[in-house]
Parts: C-alpha cells; sequence; structure tokens
C-alpha cells in the first residue's frame, strides 16, 4: 500500500460519512500501516522472532453536537462502511458534547524526514546479525534483549478539507549482559538501523556487568548521584505522563506552574519529534513541531490537544493521541537539553526541530573499548566531580505514589556503584527508591550535565527519551533491594 | 473462504516452507469502552479487528508472522514468512526445542453470558456511569471518573498437529473513582478496585456491582482521605483487603511462577524469578496457610478459556500447596525444555501477537476466619485496602506496594482513617508471615497485565480474601 492510498482510504471514510449522516457532519480520518519487526534474544539465543504487518483505520464523529470514536483493521468497502455506520450510531446515542472543539483548519504540516527505507523494510538476518555481534561481543557473558525495526506510512484526512500524509522508520537495540548475578545494559534508539552496532552495544553491556560483579549493601539514604541516560529516560517519562499533560495540568493535579522557576536554571525539556523520523501530524491532524516545556529551569508549557488545547485558550500542540480524551495528551519525544560544548553551542541548539546535516552528530556517545563500569566521557566526567555518591545505570517499575507531587516509588537496575573521590570503588546491590521527581531536579538540585544525549527507546516505537548523563544533588533511596 | 480455511492454508504454507511445526490463530475482537468525568460522558470508542498469526517452527528456531487478511494468497504468505523468520534465528542458535505432547483436539467452547455486552443499548451503559460520576460529584469529589470496557473475541486455532478449535470469550467489567485535591497532593477512592472488576462474563457482572449506590461512600471518602493523619512508619501487623491482596498474588506469585521467566527468557525486559527450578516440590514459599492454584476454569472469573492459545485444555492445577511451592505456568515449549509435562498458560494479546506465558486464574484457596474475625484478633496493625501504587524488582522479591486507603487497628476495633499507606518487604518472607486468612474469596479480575516485546496486555484472575500478615514494614515516605 503506497502513501496515496492511505490518503485515499482516509478520504474515502470521510465521505462516506458525509453521504450517510450528511454535509454537516464531521469527520476525521487516520489510516496507518504498520510493518513491526522484533527479533528478541535471551540466555544468548533468538528465542522469539516476530514481524507484523496491520492497517488500523481511526474514526471521530461529531454529529448533531455529540462525538464518538471508532477504529477497526478491515479496508475492504464492508469494513470501512460497517466502521462508519457503527461509529455513527454510537454518536446519536452520545450525549451532547458542549466542549467539542472542532476540526483542524486546512493548515500546513510539516513534511517530516524522509525515512530509511532499508530500515523499515530490514529482514530477519539483518536483525539476527546484530544480536549475533551482541552475543560475541559479550565474549560468554549471559545475554538477552531485542533488535526492532519499524516503518510507518499513513494519511489523514477531514471533513474540513485538511489532509496530511507522512511515513517513518525506526530501530532500536536494547540488550544486558549477565554475570553472576550481575547485569549491564546497552540501549539505543535511531532513525537507521544501519546505526546500530551490536558489538559495540554488547561489550559495552559487558564492560558494566564485570564491573558490577560482587556487589556490596549499602544503607538507605540520601546519596548524591549521576544518572545514566537509561534512567535519566524514566525521569523525562515520568514528568511527561504526569506532569505536562495539559488536561491534568488544567484539573490541578500536575505539579506545573507555568512561568515558576521549577528547576535547576540547567534543565531545559523540550518536547521535539521532529528531531528523529516520525509521522509529522498527530490523530487530529495537526502538524507537530518542537515545543519547549521547561527553559534553563522555568516551566513554559503543557502540551494539549484540540479539546485541552481549547479549554485552556491555547489551541492544540500537536499532541492528539487515542486515549487522551481521558488520560489527556502526553508529549512523547522529549529531551533533556544536553550541556552546551565546547564552542557554546548545544547538541539541543543544533538539532531543535531539525535534523542535524551530519547523522553522526547525533549518534550517542556509545564506545567500544569500555573497560568498566563507565562507559562515556561525559559520565567520566560528571562522575570525576562527585566525593560521595552513586553511579546508577538504569531505573525499573517506577509508579506514582502522588501524581501531583509526583512522589515516585522504583528500584535500581543494571548496575550501581559507589563513588569515592571521583572514582567507582565498588559494585553496590540494587535499592528501592522513594522520590518526588520535581524536587529532585529543582533549584540548585543539578550539579551537572553531561555534553551528549543518548535516545533512548520506549517500548512502543515512535516514542522515545533523549537525554545525557545527569549529576544531582540528592536521590532517597529508602531500602536495600534484598530487604 | 472461512477461518479454519485460513488457518490451514497458513500452516500448510509453512510446513511447505520448512517448518516442522506450525500454528494459527485467527482472532476477531470487538471492544467498546466508555468514561464519564463528572457526570457528562467523556469517550466512547468501538474497535473491530481482524487478522491471524502464523508460528512455525523450523529446526529449533521460532517465527511469527501475523496480518489482517484472510484471503489463501495472504494466509498463505504469511506461512510461508514465518518460516522465513525462524529460520533466521538459527543465526544465533540456542538448544534443541521441543514440545510437549499434545492430543490433536476439536472443540468449541464458549464462555458464560447472561447479558450480551455489546447488546444492552449505548444510552443505558451511559445513563450508568453519568448518574455514577455525578452522584460522586454532588458528594464532592473533584474528579468523578467511571469507565466500563468490553470484549468479545472469537478464535479459531489450528495447528500441524491437527488441532481445530474455535473458542468464544465475552469479558466485561467497569468501576468507579472520586479524586480529590488538596493543597500539595491528591486522595482517591475506587469501587469496586483501581480500575473496576472485570470477568470472562457478560453485563449482569456490572450491574450486580451497583456502581451508582456507592459513588456517594466513596466521594466522601475521598475528601476524608484529605485531612486524615498519614499512616504511620514503622513495623506493625497488616491486614489486606482482598483487592490488594490480588495484586499482591499477582506480582509475587503470579509472575514469579511463570515459566519462561524462570528460564530466563524475560530476562532483559520483565526479569527473571527467584525461583529455583532445582527446588520445585521442596521450596517453602509462604506460611502453611497459603494455598494458590493455577485455574481457568473458574466460571467467570477473568483468566478463564477453555483452551490456551496453543490448544492446551484448561485444566486446574497447584502452585503452592500448604506453603510449599508445587507448580509453574507453563506452555509447551517452556515445559519441555524445563523437563516438566505440562503447558497450558500461553495466551496471545490479539491476532499479532505471540503467544506466551501468562497467569491464567492464579489465586489463593479461602482460609478459616472472616475479615471481621481477623480484626477482632489483631491487637496494633493497620488494615489497607485498595490498590494504589505497584512496584516490585525483576526477580519479584522486593515489593513496596501504596493502598488508596488504611485505617487504623488497635484492641481488636477498627480505628481511624490513614492516608497514603504503604507497605514493602520481600515476598517469600512477607507470605511466611501470613497467619490468618479469609474465607472471604473474590475472583478479582486484572485487564492490564504487561508483558513481552512487542508489548502485549494480557488479562487475568485473582481469587482472594483478606488476609493477615505479621511485622510488616509500612509508612515508606519521600
Amino acid at each position: 500500500m503506497s502513501a496515496s492510498s492511505e490518503l485515499e482510504i482516509a478520504g474515502r471514510v470521510v465521505e462516506l460519512v458525509r453521504r450517510l449522516a450528511g454535509p454537516d457532519a464531521q469527520a476525521e480520518a487516520v489510516v496507518t500501516r504498520t510493518d513491526l519487526a522484533l527479533t528478541r534474544f535471551a540466555n544468548s539465543f533468538i528465542h522469539q522472532n516476530v514481524a507484523e504487518s496491520g492497517v488500523t483505520v481511526r474514526l471521530r464523529v461529531h454529529v448533531d453536537g455529540r462525538t464518538a470514536s471508532g477504529g477497526g483493521s478491515l479496508v475492504d468497502p464492508d469494513g470501512l462502511r460497517a466502521l462508519v455506520e457503527r461509529t455513527l450510531t454510537a454518536a446519536r446515542l452520545c450525549p451532547v458534547d458542549p466542549a467539542w472543539p472542532g476540526l483542524t483548519a486546512p493548515s500546513p504540516v510539516p513534511p517530516g524526514t524522509a525515512p530509511d527505507e532499508a530500515t523499515g523494510h530490514a529482514d530477519p538476518d539483518e536483525r539476527a546479525a546484530r544480536v549475533r555481534a551482541f552475543v560475541d561481543a559479550a565474549e560468554g557473558l549471559e545475554t538477552a534483549g531485542f533488535c526492532r525495526t519499524s516503518y510507518r506510512s499513513g494519511a489523514f484526512a477531514n471533513s474540513a478539507g485538511h489532509s496530511a500524509q507522512g511515513r517513518s522508520a525506526e530501530a532500536a537495540m536494547d540488550g544486558i549482559a549477565r554475570t553472576g548475578g550481575s547485569d549491564g545494559v546497552a540501549r539505543l534508539c535511531a532513525d537507521r538501523l544501519a546505526d546500530l552496532d551490536g558489538a559495540v552495544l554488547g561489550a559495552r553491556a559487558a564492560a558494566k556487568a564485570r564491573a558490577a560483579a560482587d556487589p556490596v549493601e549499602l544503607p538507605p539514604g540520601r546519596y548524591e548521584v549521576v544518572l545514566e541516560p537509561a534512567a535519566v529516560a524514566d525521569l523525562l517519562q515520568n514528568l511527561a505522563w504526569y506532569g505536562f499533560n495539559g488536561k491534568r495540568y488544567a484539573e490541578r493535579q500536575s505539579f506545573a506552574e507555568l512561568g515558576a522557576a521549577q528547576f535547576d536554571p540547567a534543565v531545559s525539556l523540550v518536547d521535539d519529534p521532529l528531531h528523529s523520523s516520525t509521522l509529522p501530524y498527530d490523530l487530529e491532524g495537526t502538524g507537530r513541531g518542537p515545543l519547549t516545556l521547561v527553559d534553563a529551569g522555568v516551566t513554559r508549557a503543557v502540551v494539549h490537544d484540540r479539546r485541552s488545547g481549547a479549554q485552556a485558550g491555547t489551541g492544540s500542540t500537536g499532541h492528539g493521541m487515542p486515549g487522551a480524551a481521558t488520560f489527556g495528551p502526553i508529549p512523547h519525544n522529549l529531551r533533556l537539553l544536553p550541556a552546551p560544548t565546547g564552542d557554546g553551542a548545544t547538541d539541543g541548539a543544533t538539532h531543535a526541530g531539525t535534523r542535524g546535516n551530519d547523522p553522526t552528530d547525533r549518534l550517542p556517545a556509545v564506545a567500544g573499548g569500555v573497560t568498566g563500569a563507565v562507559a562515556d566521557p561525559d559520565t567520566a566526567e560528571l562522575v570525576a566531580g562527585m566525593e560521595r555518591g552513586l553511579l546508577v545505570s538504569d531505573f525499573w517499575y517506577t509508579r506514582v505514589l502522588d501524581p501531583k507531587s509526583l512522589v515516585i516509588t522504583g528500584l535500581t537496575r543494571n548496575g550501581v556503584w559507589l563513588v569515592e573521590d571521583g572514582v567507582p570503588t565498588r559494585a553496590v546491590r540494587d535499592f528501592r527508591f522513594t522520590e518526588s521527581y520535581p524536587r529532585a531536579l529543582g533549584p540548585g538540585a543539578v550539579r551537572g550535565l553531561g555534553r551528549r544525549s543518548v535516545r533512548q527507546p520506549d517500548r512502543m516505537d515512535g516514542s522515545w527519551w533523549d537525554a545525557p548523563p545527569l549529576r544531582l544533588a540528592a536521590w532517597n533511596f529508602t531500602g536495600g533491594a534484598s530487604g | 473462504m472461512s477461518e479454519f480455511d485460513a488457518a490451514g492454508a497458513a500452516v500448510q504454507a509453512a510446513l511447505d516452507a520448512g517448518a516442522r511445526y506450525a500454528d494459527v490463530r485467527v482472532m476477531h475482537r470487538r471492544y467498546e469502552s466508555m468514561s464519564a468525568r463528572n457526570g457528562d460522558i467523556e469517550e466512547l470508542a468501538q474497535d473491530e479487528s481482524i487478522g491471524l498469526g502464523v508460528r512455525a517452527l523450523v529446526g529449533s528456531g521460532w517465527g511469527f508472522h501475523a496480518v489482517p487478511d484472510l484471503s489463501d494468497a495472504a494466509a498463505r504468505d504469511a506461512g510461508r514468512r514465518a518460516a522465513r523468520i525462524a529460520a533466521a534465528s538459527a543465526r544465533v542458535p540456542g538448544p534443541p526445542i521441543d514440545l510437549v505432547a499434545a492430543e490433536p483436539t476439536v472443540a468449541s467452547w464458549s464462555s458464560g453470558c447472561d447479558v450480551d455486552p455489546l447488546g444492552v443499548a449505548l444510552s443505558d451503559k451511559g445513563d450508568l456511569l453519568v448518574r455514577a460520576t455525578g452522584t460522586m460529584r454532588e458528594h464532592g469529589a473533584d474528579l468523578a471518573e467511571g469507565l466500563y470496557q468490553i470484549w468479545d473475541t472469537a478464535k479459531w486455532f489450528v495447528s500441524s498437529e491437527g488441532h481445530r478449535i474455535d473458542q468464544r470469550i465475552r469479558e466485561c467489567g467497569g468501576g468507579i473513582s472520586a479524586t480529590s485535591i488538596g493543597a500539595g497532593e491528591t486522595q482517591r477512592r475506587s469501587y469496586p478496585s483501581y480500575r473496576g472488576q472485570y470477568g470472562t462474563t457478560g453485563w449482569e457482572l456490572v450491574t450486580s456491582l451497583d456502581l451508582v449506590g456507592h459513588a456517594a461512600r466513596i466521594a466522601e471518602e475521598s475528601r476524608e482521605l484529605l485531612t486524615a493523619p498519614e499512616c504511620p512508619a514503622g513495623e506493625t501487623d497488616l491486614i489486606l483487603g482482598g483487592e490488594q491482596l490480588a495484586l499482591q498474588i499477582h506480582e509475587s506469585v503470579g509472575h514469579a511462577i511463570e515459566l519462561d521467566r524462570i528460564l530466563g527468557w524475560e530476562a532483559a525486559f520483565a526479569g527473571t524469578s527467584w525461583l529455583d527450578l532445582a527446588q520445585l516440590g521442596s521450596l517453602r514459599y509462604g506460611s502453611e496457610l497459603m494455598n494458590v492454584t493455577i485455574d481457568p476454569t473458574i466460571p467467570g472469573a477473568l483468566g478463564s478459556f477453555g483452551f490456551d492459545d496453543e490448544g492446551s485444555p484448561a485444566v486446574k492445577r497447584d502452585a503452592v500447596r500448604e506453603g510449599r511451592w508445587v507448580g509453574v505456568l507453563a506452555g509447551r515449549d517452556s515445559a519441555a525444555v524445563a523437563g516438566l509435562g505440562y503447558g497450558g498458560s500461553v495466551r496471545a494479546d490479539g491476532w499479532a501477537r505471540l503467544p506466551m506465558v501468562r497467569m491464567t486464574n492464579v489465586g489463593l484457596e479461602p482460609g478459616p476466619h472472616t475479615l471481621d474475625e481477623i480484626i477482632a484478633a489483631t491487637d496494633d496493625g493497620v488494615l489497607m485496602d485498595v490498590n494504589r501504587s505497584w512496584s516490585i524488582d525483576d526477580k519479584r522479591l522486593n515489593f513496596q506496594f501504596g493502598c488508596e486507603v488504611g485505617w487504623e487497628v488497635r484492641n481488636g476495633r477498627r480505628g481511624r482513617m490513614l492516608r497514603n499507606p504503604t507497605y514493602t518487604g520481600i515476598g517469600p518472607l512477607f507470605w511466611r508471615s501470613m497467619d490468618m486468612l479469609s474465607s472471604e474469596i473474590v475472583p478479582w479480575g486484572t485487564p492490564n497485565c504487561g508483558k513481552g516485546q512487542p508489548g502485549q496486555i494480557g488479562h487475568t484472575g485473582h481469587p482472594s480474601a483478606p488476609a493477615r500478615f505479621r511485622n510488616v514494614r509500612v509508612g515508606v515516605r519521600a
């Protein structure tokens, strides 16, 4: 199916709504074709290898002041007609929707970045080759993880005359190496499968696993920390879901206060979907682009779909998504901008909203030749400045205790080290923590920020979290994980 | 072309392409959900999806391919692709794969359903949520939310060993919640649980919940929580309500006994398990009061089915008997690797997902007491109920759970309401401390169990009742 045929299907759905419900009916249709493949390994062999080709059609109608949504996988004439008929029936039975924000008017949508077709159509042997390289690089340590490729081709059309099209491709690799109960991790998300080097990632995971062996137990308490990008990704994700969500903000369930200096001046957060290959429009057809949420510590914005944006009087920020009517709109491509480089520029300044001219600019600080807990120069510099604290690789199973103050509990995973006088001296057993994320990032709390970001994959393709390593004054560890 | 014909064509194509085993699931799922907020309908969504997924075994490598197309050509192409993907798995080979023996089965099965949930008028379902959320608002809730969900799934399963099984499973449920917002925090009360109650049943389940009848109470309790004293910190006796204990079973027993985790197949993502197969049959998991079964035959429970997604019939088994670990959740390949003789616990979230080891109904058998008797027998402790947050380590040992509400228990009586109650512990130590268990079993349904890559959402059931645990750490704070 070509991009034009997806637009054709979306147009056909909108036209069907007009025919069955009359010219006053409002409709928007999103058609997305997805090719997703994932090669998964554990115990150092491929134990799962899957591929899926699918098409989804999403329709929202607003008829006689009432709104309903429907979706399906059937794109033949009978399937589309059934979708339209049941969605119209549902709408007629719904109560009046006085907060209906209307449809996106014809407006420009950015073209987005041309996807890497080779990634979108990679065959299982290409993924298996990267797994082979990861396993070999671990030199006998047990390994587990995945290599994923995805391709999306989609179109949007509505009865107000607006339309949009786009394509995207993504690749991700995420793996651990294990030795005697200690794990090391390496993960990376990229626009091109060619940018994923299984050998480099495997060597890094193995080096960290070896450095994590024979951990000691430390008492709970507040420790200064250096968080590696995998751990920082968890901060970004929870801030995105619960803090920068426009609906939760309107309901006073978010910590966010626009215009307030809620974060350390070192913190600048940008939701920046077009920093990578992505569909350049949201579920409502609104064009996507960079949005600064925190600028040098000052909270500047939360994200909106059309409904929450209309209620806030700001309009949509291009964050319409399935479930937003209930849970609220959420940024899914959040970047913590790194520290300025020596020439005064930052990675963020170079790339905010645009693809860099040189793809290697955005390659992560993941290099070969790693031999210990500290795997890159950025982290090494942050660790070197720490008198006594912990180097944390990753967080695990974090859950919200209170959404407004964003107090979260969770555990460390995949390696923790005690740092003394700037040197990792001992591997440490995993901790449980209970911490308010905004407090941990608050004014005066950030003691250092790396200069290069590493894009971390989300569980779903199309979502990612881009961050450098981060040094914080304190993190509240409430107990050892073993008791 | 019938669903069975499409499945058969895909199986044959996979065999022709070199597979030594293949199976196919055709699935047709209709889904409907409605949510209301503050007395108005917030969202109504309906979805319908049909497709097939082919699983092929070439040598000792698995491959899986799924398409939303039941034509003969598409089905055959999917079978060939699954075999090709399986062949690529051989680039990083593992140990030989076998499947435990299975009888070729030709059968049909349907879950029980008195009132077709998709047949109930949308206006009636909407009125229920509007009334319930409106009542909560009238009684002081800042945010009053209500939700129902319905899944109606038809499956057709065909294997190269001669299986030919069709099933229809109807699931539904719902619930309400009230949130009160204070200066620096929020407090929420839900009924009947965090996301509601769900089962393999008809709309009669939702009707029986009497959501409107409980609306005023939970709204008032959510406001009361804003000014209630904090749960004290320290070690004390802990009484858990049945809904929270269901979550405790899910996280610290159900996931721990998944054989794919024990074998390390989920190591990178979901994690492993503290359990060692060498200790199966001998390990002390909990107190002698602890009897946990794996039972997909419970009528109406959310983890029930006739056959799993490998065609294995639903069979009740023991997981923990008198505190001793005796059974696992297994699939045909993982069971063979472990040298066990049974599978029966493999399911897929839709046609596009690979079947994997999943909880069915993993739950406690009843004890001899009632909740009132447990409270009466407790001199100093805390009663907690309804889950608010959940976190457990990757081996399923160290957990911390938060509940929506707690109450002091002093001298055998329930006292003041407590806010922000949490408790933490280590799974086997916690279960060994259980000294009183109620007979008031409810098969709680969990419709949101996440596992696997690509991600899958599983529906599981957890028969559970209130119980008491001695000397538990409570009241952990930021």
